[in-house]
């Protein structure tokens, strides 16, 4: 009898899981679907799912218009190098906070959480002013830093919870062993926390990947990533929905394929240290 | 004969880096919409005429104004041109962050940009922007649907007639609605439109000492008439309809009647887009009888940031992309409808241009608006569906959003009008004009 409840109640989690996966899919796939119609299908009411004659006009007049490549490979480096310079930073960061706390630690863990409650349109002419001074304005440099500021708490508290579950007597034992810090830090804690280190880069990564605010606002013709490419074909007076749409495909393309090769590493850190 | 030809040699040298010297890299930000787009497509021809090349910065409208008010505020230098309409050229002309377009040359022909273009682009008579299109706004309407109505509409319509024409071509079974406007919350999408139908009302936004005037009957009466007849002839939803989702209704027979920009007249009679394009008639803006028009005057242009350093080379692309020359590229290429239109008078004395069909009614629209005298009262302000103030964004994006709320039924007018004139009046005080 409780096996029956139990298949009954498994065939309806699984359910509902699959359901919530297709209405958060759903905007995706109209997007992909969208790109290959005309405009004027694109707006055709009742909508078109099935039966439109498929066209890549869309893409090809994208690819005429815009270099797409740039706009690629200033996503790649900028979402890169602000994940790869903000780990650079959080993984000594974290390992104080979660080896060595003080009483503030909590304080400051808080605080920094904190910063991002603020909204980024706050420190939008501080920043500028800032870029301007040191001419970062659309430079990529100056893109890797300010996403890596923006991303750090998170990076910092993902890697703080990851390192609380690595037992301290490990690091201690290393020690008594003649490891220094950076021993301690490189060759055993690091080692460790790879699956949490793996889904904390592979999360910022995609939160690089898709900020459009600073990505719009300090860029000009030189270091516009994909967010500025998707832009570039958003209008309130006229209809480029489908053009709009490839867009958007190719934008997201790279980083789906990315996230669907990694789905497994990102389950299995976001998921680390759950159970107990 | 050694000497002769290596003072030849070396003055084809001076003539060849003096060309590379002066040949710039110019950057644009612009919106993304068929003209501009199109314009991108020419930029060959500018660059084999000047040398000069061109890079783009094409952002949506919102984000693209956004971008360019940091820049400019902040000197940031980003940009060597920027696209700029209406609203803002007269006030960064009068902070001295434009570059004055007084120095245009004699084959540039000035005085052929169409006065009302003109005077809107302009802060004490000197131009600080040169319109690259110019749209008002007028009525399109499906000439088979009010023929099937038995109404004739006539050039200068009503909005007593407007009403009927919608009531008689509404028809709920076969999915038509007679009347489309825009509802969706925003200064430039329903803000606009619901202040030019105002105007047509004689309501205004400020008395002459910029008190807020949502509290006088004339803004219960047009906001009233509004949301009756859209509640009653209008598409379901319409409070989040802006342009697009009109456009996209009336190309696919969807509407009978659409009051909205001028530009829309090529899109609705383009038989590659459009169900309906060989149904379409124009008129003008509707009116109350009280000598205001409900039309729009509004206009893309290209101004020069102050503090650039490739002045010259900017205003040699302005010249070129705003030209008479222009427009003939254009239409050589893509045929005379899809010239960019408003900007020119000699456009409009172009036998060929006078026979598309939208022509005329654009022309005639454009000239019905007086930004310098929107309003039936007089106001201290210049605007016809803005107030020339930098506060005037905020407040009416606010603005619009009550009255949004008014049209999906989540308030009722005078509950929208009541917290209208509070909130402006507020920011109007905070401000300092009161």
């Amino acid at each position: 009898m409780a096996r029956a409840v139990s298949t009954r109640r498994k065939v309806m989690t699984t359910a509902l899981a699959w359901a919530i996966g297709l209405l958060i899919f759903f905007p995706i796939y109209w997007t992909i679907l969208t790109s290959f119609k005309t405009e004027a299908q694109a707006i055709n009411n009742p909508p078109l799912f099935f039966g439109f004659d498929w066209t890549l006009e869309n893409y090809s007049v994208v690819q005429e218009r815009s270099d797409y490549m740039r706009f690629l490979w200033n996503s790649v480096i900028i979402a890169g190098g602000s994940t790869a310079l903000g780990i650079l930073v959080a993984v000594p960061a974290a390992w104080s906070m979660a080896f060595v706390p003080s009483r503030r630690t909590k304080d400051i863990l808080l605080w920094m959480l904190s910063t991002k409650m603020l909204p980024a349109v706050g420190v939008l002419y501080p920043i500028s002013l800032i870029f301007v001074e040191f001419n970062l304005l659309d430079t990529r440099i100056g893109l890797i830093l300010v996403l890596m500021l923006i991303n750090l708490p998170i990076i910092v508290w993902m890697l703080y919870t990851y390192f609380r579950e690595i037992p301290g007597e490990i690091l201690e034992a290393a020690r008594m062993d003649g490891a220094g810090l950076r021993e301690e830090i490189l060759y055993v804690l690091t080692p460790m926390a790879i699956p949490g280190i793996a889904s904390t880069v592979l999360l910022n990564v995609i939160l690089a990947w898709n900020e459009a605010f600073w990505t719009l606002n300090l860029t000009a013709a030189n270091a516009g990533p994909l967010t500025a490419f998707i832009a570039s074909y958003s209008s309130p007076e006229g209809l480029f929905y489908a053009k709009l749409s490839a867009a958007s495909t190719m934008a997201i393309a790279p980083i789906l394929i990315l996230g669907w090769f990694s789905q497994k590493q990102l389950v299995r850190g976001l998921t680390f240290g759950a159970v107990k | 004969m050694h000497l002769k030809n290596a003072l030849r040699a070396a003055t084809a040298l001076t003539l060849i880096s003096s060309v590379g010297a002066s040949a710039e890299t110019i950057t644009i930000a612009t919106v993304n919409n068929g003209d501009m787009i199109r314009m991108q497509g020419y930029t060959d021809d500018f660059t084999a005429k000047t040398g000069h090349t061109v890079e783009w910065v094409t952002l949506e409208e919102n984000v693209l104004r956004q971008r360019v008010t940091t820049d400019i505020t902040t000197k940031g230098g980003q940009f060597d041109i920027m696209t700029i309409g209406m609203y803002e050229t007269p006030i960064w002309g009068a902070n001295g962050w434009l570059v004055p377009l007084d120095d245009l040359s004699a084959e540039y022909d000035v005085d052929d940009i169409l006065p009302a273009m003109r005077g809107g682009l302009s802060h004490d008579g000197t131009l600080y922007a040169a319109p690259f299109y110019g749209e008002s706004s007028m009525v399109m309407y499906r000439t088979d649907l009010m023929e099937a109505a038995g109404l004739e509409m006539p050039e200068a319509p009503t909005w007593a007639f407007i009403r009927e024409a919608a009531a008689a071509m509404t028809d709920r079974e076969n999915d038509i609605n007679g009347i489309c406007l825009r509802g969706k919350a925003g200064w430039g999408e329903g803000g606009a439109f619901i202040t030019v139908t105002a105007n047509s009302f004689g309501a205004r936004w400020f008395d002459e000492d910029w008190n807020a005037q949502f509290d006088q009957p004339q803004w219960k009466e047009a906001l009233t008439f509004f949301v009756d007849m859209m509640n009653a002839y209008g598409p379901p939803g319409y409070a989040t309809n802006g342009f697009n989702e009109n456009l996209s209704l009336f190309q696919q027979g969807k509407c009978g009647m659409w009051i909205d920009a001028t530009v829309a007249a090529s899109f609705v009679t383009n038989p590659n887009d459009s169900t309906v394009a060989d149904s379409v008639g124009f008129a003008l803006a509707p009116d109350t009888g009280l000598g205001k028009r409900s039309n729009w005057l509004w206009a893309w242009a290209l101004a020069i940031p102050a503090g650039t350093q490739k002045e010259a080379a900017a205003k040699e692309f302005i010249e070129w992309a705003t030209s008479k020359d222009y427009i003939e590229l254009v239409a050589k290429n893509e045929g005379w409808a899809n010239v960019p239109p408003g900007a020119r008078t000699s456009l409009y004395e172009t036998p060929e241009y006078q026979e598309v069909p939208f022509a005329k009614m654009t022309l005639d629209s454009i000239n019905a608006a007086d930004p310098t005298n929107p309003t039936v009262d007089p106001v201290p302000y210049v605007g016809i569906q803005f107030v020339a103030i930098p506060e005037f964004a905020g407040i009416a994006t606010e603005v619009s959003q009550e009255f949004s709320a008014v049209y999906a039924g989540q308030q009722t007018v005078e509950e929208a009008l009541e917290k209208a004139q509070a909130l402006t009046n507020d920011a109007m005080e905070a401000a300092g004009y009161r």
